[in-house]
């Protein structure tokens, strides 16, 4: 029992993926259920990915799309231009995809190299703007490269991502946030956000770890593009716009900047909500927009801001609460000093 | 030698192209930079301004003139008309969306305008009067054409460029002497400072508001008159190119944002006679040479962190 409560969550997740997989078995989840659910999945990958740079380092990245969009077209040509990968076996096939993937994230955090290393040594929105630019080049690039599509678009994708990739991925994506957070980068990072300058002083390789978390995030976000090329089965330069990348901005703020589980939230709940609100037609947008702006007035930490579920949970407490002191590990030491204070008296 | 003399002419009319296209970015780039300059935020939702304005040009022509070709004078009344009810607009937004956000981080103010952005532009989608499809823009003047040597002018090409430049050596003039542009100056310097000095820091926000939303529509509506097509996502691209513009001549400086303006307008014009695909991209990439090298842009002055 006690092996249980201290590791439920190595039990929850296979029993939620066994539970969804119930569902789409007996046809509950149906077709048009089971596309929003592997969207949403992508989308909580991108906004996890946009977490650590816009929540954890306390750094503006408004492109990310454009990462999205490497990731996207580089799998893609692997699966169905360079191997012609829909009519292998599944075991080949699977394999192959999987490469793709990591492939196209590799890409991707070879281009949040390229960007980052000159940008994130610069303070202010720089990076902001460089991001944005980003963006638009690589769609720009994308539309005048033929045998990608052009700008007819990439048509005959394989369907290979399932619920089961998609599930694992964002578990993945879950567990390498969680443990990057929780590390000492993580904690650099934190230290960055909260004072550039004192965590300078304190001997903190400023533009080392920007750029660490800023790559990580570049891989992250191409995985997301790979699992969206191989849901979607169809790719568009025109869908990875700057409106794409406020799409992740906008499910990280709502669901609160800086936790992993309000990532998580933002991304499922507001993937879902446009649909839900379908209804509404033409409205259901302008609502959106609207709830944007009443969520950043009314309750700036977002939906979720600063709390996390249990699983989540750091070992070193609340993510808003760490900052320098953390970085020094005075809290333990406080606490520490304070429990050898009360057994002393 | 005939082959050299074509291409000059070429250039030239590409060039007048290019400054025309460049008043427009001109204007619309003032608007960032002023913004910036006072509250250090990004206006995401600049752009919606110039959205706003053509479009309110667009009603106030179809509703009391029907036809199109309302002369001059009327014209310019009309753009000054459309300007104030866009320059309300803006103060509205900021007094809404962006003032309860001053003490909060750049980012929450630009998420604020990212919301601002996605509201205004569906809203507009939204209401029947409208509505998601493309209008035909209004034609204020009628079109001469005429000649100097070999390159093609027209009447409203000319307008529009010499008026942009005289709106911009008003606004100079205003920010540089009037009692409002010193406080402005005074404000961009140090907030809290000016405040103490009797600035009345709410009041110096929403004139840069006002002016800056104005010149949005100004421009939107010489844009409605040079390309004729009115969408409610207009705002977004152009916004996005003025914004670069901003930047490239150096954010927080007018004359950096006239001069970027220009710059943006007359390579995008050469560039796109070359291959229209490279345009677009083309900017981007400007701006980030420009970065690497000068980060301040052309004309600004590096910033300094302090403790």
């Amino acid at each position: 029992m006690k092996w249980l409560k201290n590791n439920s969550e190595k039990v929850a997740i296979p029993l939620v993926f066994v539970a969804l997989w119930l569902l789409k078995y007996f046809g509950v989840i149906n077709n048009y259920l089971l596309q929003i659910l592997m969207l949403a999945g992508v989308n909580i990958i991108m906004t996890e990915s946009l977490n650590l740079v816009n929540g954890v380092t306390g750094q503006n990245s408004i492109g990310h799309a454009g990462f999205m969009a490497v990731g996207a077209y580089i799998s893609a040509l692997f699966t169905d231009i360079i191997f012609n990968v829909s009519d292998m076996p599944l075991i080949p096939q699977t394999a192959l995809f999987l490469l793709a993937t990591i492939i196209g994230g590799i890409i991707a955090a070879v281009f949040g190299y390229l960007i980052g290393m000159p940008t994130l040594r610069l303070r202010g929105d720089y990076l902001a703007i460089v991001t944005l630019g980003f963006g638009e080049v690589i769609r720009a690039i994308i539309r005048i490269t033929p045998f990608v599509g052009a700008a007819r678009g990439m048509m005959g994708i394989p369907k290979l991502a399932n619920l089961f990739w998609i599930y694992l991925f964002v578990i993945l994506a879950l567990y390498v946030c969680r443990n990057f957070i929780d590390s000492s980068y993580g904690r650099a990072c934190m230290a960055i956000r909260d004072n550039e300058i004192a965590a300078n002083t304190l001997g903190i390789n400023v533009s080392r770890y920007k750029i660490i978390a800023f790559v990580t995030s570049a891989f992250m976000a191409g995985v997301a593009g790979s699992m969206f090329a191989h849901t979607m089965r169809y790719l568009h330069p025109d869908i990875f716009s700057y409106i794409k990348s406020t799409d992740f901005l906008v499910y990280l703020y709502a669901g609160g900047v800086g936790s992993i589980s309000g990532a998580f939230l933002g991304g499922f709940v507001l993937t879902i909500l446009p649909e839900i609100l379908r209804f509404m037609q033409e409205w259901r947008l302008v609502i959106y927009g609207a709830l944007l702006l009443i969520i950043i007035l009314f309750r700036p930490q977002g939906l979720f801001g600063g709390k996390e579920f249990s699983w989540l949970k750091l070992k070193t407490g609340g993510i808003h609460q760490m900052g320098l002191k953390d970085l020094l590990g005075r809290k333990k030491m406080i606490k520490k000093e304070a429990s050898a204070e009360e057994t002393s008296q | 030698m005939k082959y050299k003399e074509a291409g000059l002419v070429t250039f030239l009319q590409l060039l007048v192209y290019g400054l025309q296209l460049g008043s427009i970015y001109a204007l619309l780039a003032i608007g960032y930079t002023m913004v910036f300059g006072i509250i250090r935020m990004i206006n995401m939702a600049h752009g919606d301004f110039l959205m706003i304005g053509s479009y309110a040009v667009y009603f106030l022509v179809s509703i009391f003139f029907a036809d199109q070709m309302i002369g001059p004078a009327i014209a310019l009344l009309v753009v000054m008309i459309a300007a104030g009810i866009t320059g309300m607009i803006g103060v509205g937004v900021e007094r809404i969306a962006y003032k309860p956000l001053r003490k909060r981080s750049t980012i929450s103010t630009m998420i604020a305008a990212i919301g601002v952005s996605l509201f205004t532009q569906n809203f507009f989608r939204a209401i029947p009067a409208i509505g998601p499809n493309p209008r035909m823009g209004p034609k204020l003047l009628v079109d001469k054409l005429f000649f100097i040597g070999p390159v093609q002018l027209s009447m409203a090409r000319i307008i529009v460029i010499i008026l942009s430049l005289i709106i911009m050596a008003i606004l100079y003039a205003v920010v540089m002497n009037t009692k409002i542009g010193i406080q402005m100056r005074a404000v961009s310097c140090d907030k809290d400072a000016s405040s103490l000095m009797g600035a009345d820091v709410n009041r110096v926000i929403s004139t840069t508001f006002f002016i800056g939303a104005g010149l949005a529509a100004i421009s939107g509506a010489f844009y409605a008159n040079s390309y004729p097509v009115l969408t409610v996502t207009m705002g977004a691209t152009l916004g996005n190119k003025a914004f670069i513009a901003a930047v490239i001549g150096g954010i927080g400086d007018i004359r950096g944002a006239v001069l970027g303006g220009y710059i943006m307008g007359v390579i995008e014009i050469m560039i796109s006679a070359v291959y229209s695909e490279l345009a677009y991209g083309f900017s981007f990439v400007a701006l980030i040479i420009i970065l690497l090298f000068k980060p301040e842009g052309l004309l600004g002055k590096p910033m300094v962190e302090k403790v």
